[in-house]
């Protein structure tokens, strides 16, 4: 019996430290990328890197400047085109929605949400490349785009569904239509929960790769206006990696630094954020 | 609904569009619809610029290996192939570690440290798929075929999966970096779900005796099963659509070889690769199939998860997602 209880404990206790191990591992891994990024790239990022174009294939040096502000353009027009529809659908349905119609739409989003990054490629080289015969950064920022709405849509819907019953009364009792509630009451007391999730979206598509292969394409030089092929980060970095030339790996590496970068750092702002409160209307 | 007045209901529609209530609802009903309309728009996109290889081909392009683009002969078997192998190698890696580290985030450790840990988790699902394929490409290719490779095929290389030669990229590449990008997820969600657990059915087990790992294994988890099933399907579905990092080093050869250290292709990887280069209608509407393929594949595994989860937390506390 004593012996069998300590068996069972031992056994306790090993299979706790392991999963202890696991969770351990799991995270080391992100700190393990981030250093490895930062030992690889450090070491290639300079003032070139964030200023000049790329040097013809052969010749070392350059830089990255016109996939930095080509990626720059691309999601802002992504944001353009996905915040508002998902902003004023996740406003439809947590405000306006009856039964059947809502379903409808959260289902959509939700089917929207789970399509694989290349299929939404796909989707935008038939609808923004096809008709127009060239890739362009407008076809990169739709692909994108669609890929924001179903974010921003649900998590608009769920901030404004949690500000609480009372302030939408209030407002009500005042004489306060149902539009001037939304937009005077409402929509401020969830609007850090809203910025959060918008911030999300953008740092999820401002790593994706798959979309922007066929819609932007990419451009060793300067694409002028939005109807262009253009270069962005990701598929600059991707094209680097898997090139043969040494100097290329380097560039790919600072490149790679820079986007995780600005991803974690949008991520953490985001959450920090949200965290300092929602739903709290202060004045 | 409209309670402004005590004539609500008796309004007439011009006095509603004077209030803006009316305006304001169309117009963002306007965008609610946007968003049905894009996602039927992707579906029927897919469908008719698939038009002429599912007439071409019919139900033979899943049962055909040939992938020739010259003579304009496609088959996407090699492709789903290894999809399939991919996945399954990074869900057996990603499954043990993640079900491991969400029983200590959610059971042992403090919330403080709990939630800690979960921050850099969600971090970690934050990282783009392209910096895990030229990680991948640096780092896990060398290992596979320095390492992980020497060991396997010495000691278990009369198994038809680790027989032949490494050239570093292949399947178990790919499913190891896909591990890694999906072990956030079902960490994420397991964690969710266990949480939901009811206290009580803890201290029952541990006031009747059994240790903490046993009111954990023998109790919890069964409890918690089928939300831990829907993260697992919603990591399938995860990997099944990742294109950067497989593409980057799963060796794209549309080949079906029995050994994980062959190299192969997946669905994503050669939409990825060749769409750009497909001359011909045929070509580029076969890869277009083989998108729709894909898009099915997760409709189907994403419908699964989502049930099983919302099933799981509210049988719990209901806490919902």
């Amino acid at each position: 019996m004593n012996h069998r209880l300590r068996w069972r404990k031992f056994v306790s206790n090993f299979m706790l430290t392991m999963t202890g191990v696991c969770a351990v591992v799991s995270v080391l891994v992100l700190f393990f990328i981030l250093g490895y990024l930062l030992f690889n790239g450090g070491t290639s990022i300079n003032f070139k890197f964030f200023t000049k174009l790329p040097k013809p294939v052969g010749e070392t040096g350059g830089g990255m400047a016109n996939a930095i502000v080509g990626s720059g353009k691309v999601l802002l027009l992504a944001s353009l085109i996905g915040v508002p529809i998902g902003f004023f659908g996740g406003v439809y349905l947590a405000e306006f929605s009856g039964k059947g119609m809502a379903s409808v739409v959260r289902y959509a989003a939700d089917l929207l949400n789970g399509v694989p990054s290349i299929v939404v490629g796909i989707f935008a080289y038939s609808v923004a490349v096809l008709p127009f015969k060239h890739f362009s950064a407008f076809a990169g920022s739709f692909a994108l785009g669609v890929m924001m709405i179903p974010i921003t849509l649900r998590s608009t819907e769920e901030f404004l569904k949690g500000v609480p019953r009372m302030l939408r009364e209030g407002a009500m009792a005042l004489g306060a239509s149902k539009w001037k509630t939304i937009v005077t009451v409402i929509v401020p007391a969830a609007y850090r929960g809203i910025v959060t999730a918008i911030l999300l979206a953008l740092a999820r598509v401002a790593g994706e790769t798959a979309p922007l292969l066929f819609t932007s394409f990419g451009n060793r030089f300067w694409s002028q206006g939005w109807s262009e092929p253009t270069a962005t980060l990701p598929v600059v970095i991707y094209t680097y990696a898997v090139a043969p030339y040494e100097d290329w790996h380097r560039q790919a590496w600072a490149a790679g630094l820079v986007l995780l970068g600005l991803i974690l750092v949008i991520n953490i702002l985001a959450r920090t954020i949200l965290s300092r409160g929602i739903a709290v209307p202060r004045s | 609904m409209k309670g402004a007045g005590p004539t609500a209901g008796s309004r007439s529609l011009f006095s509603r569009m004077r209030d803006g209530d009316e305006i304001a609802r169309l117009m963002t009903l306007i965008f609610a619809a946007t968003v049905v309309l894009i996602t039927a728009a992707v579906v029927w996109k897919l469908w008719i610029n698939s038009a002429l290889p599912r007439h071409k081909f019919g139900l033979h392009f899943f049962f055909t290996e040939t992938w020739d683009p010259i003579t304009e002969d496609f088959g996407a078997l090699p492709f789903i192939y290894g999809t399939i192998v991919t996945s399954a190698v990074s869900l057996f890696i990603a499954i043990p570690l993640g079900i491991g580290a969400a029983i200590f985030l959610a059971e042992l450790a403090p919330p403080r440290i709990s939630d800690t840990l979960q921050f850099f988790i969600d971090l970690l699902a934050a990282v783009p798929s392209v910096i895990y394929g030229l990680l991948g490409i640096f780092i896990i290719v060398p290992l596979v075929r320095d390492v992980i490779y020497p060991v396997l095929n010495g000691s278990l290389g009369f198994l038809p999966i680790f027989k032949g030669p490494s050239y570093g990229v292949g399947f178990i590449t790919a499913g190891i970096v896909m591990a890694i990008m999906v072990i956030p997820y079902i960490i994420s969600v397991s964690r969710e779900v266990l949480l939901s657990v009811p206290r009580d059915q803890r201290e029952a087990a541990l006031a009747l005796g059994s240790t903490r790992w046993e009111s954990t294994w023998q109790v919890v988890v069964p409890f918690a099963r089928t939300g831990i099933m829907g993260s697992i399907f919603l990591a399938l579905a995860r990997a099944l659509g990742e294109t950067m990092a497989v593409t980057m080093v799963v060796g794209n050869t549309p080949k079906i070889a029995a050994s994980l250290f062959a190299p192969g292709y997946s669905i994503a990887a050669v939409i990825a690769n060749e769409f750009t280069e497909a001359t011909g209608d045929l070509y580029l509407q076969a890869l277009i199939e083989l998108g729709l393929v894909l898009f099915l594949l997760t409709f189907i595994i994403n419908g699964l998860a989502r049930i099983l989860i919302i099933v799981t937390t509210q049988k719990g506390s209901g806490v919902t997602q």
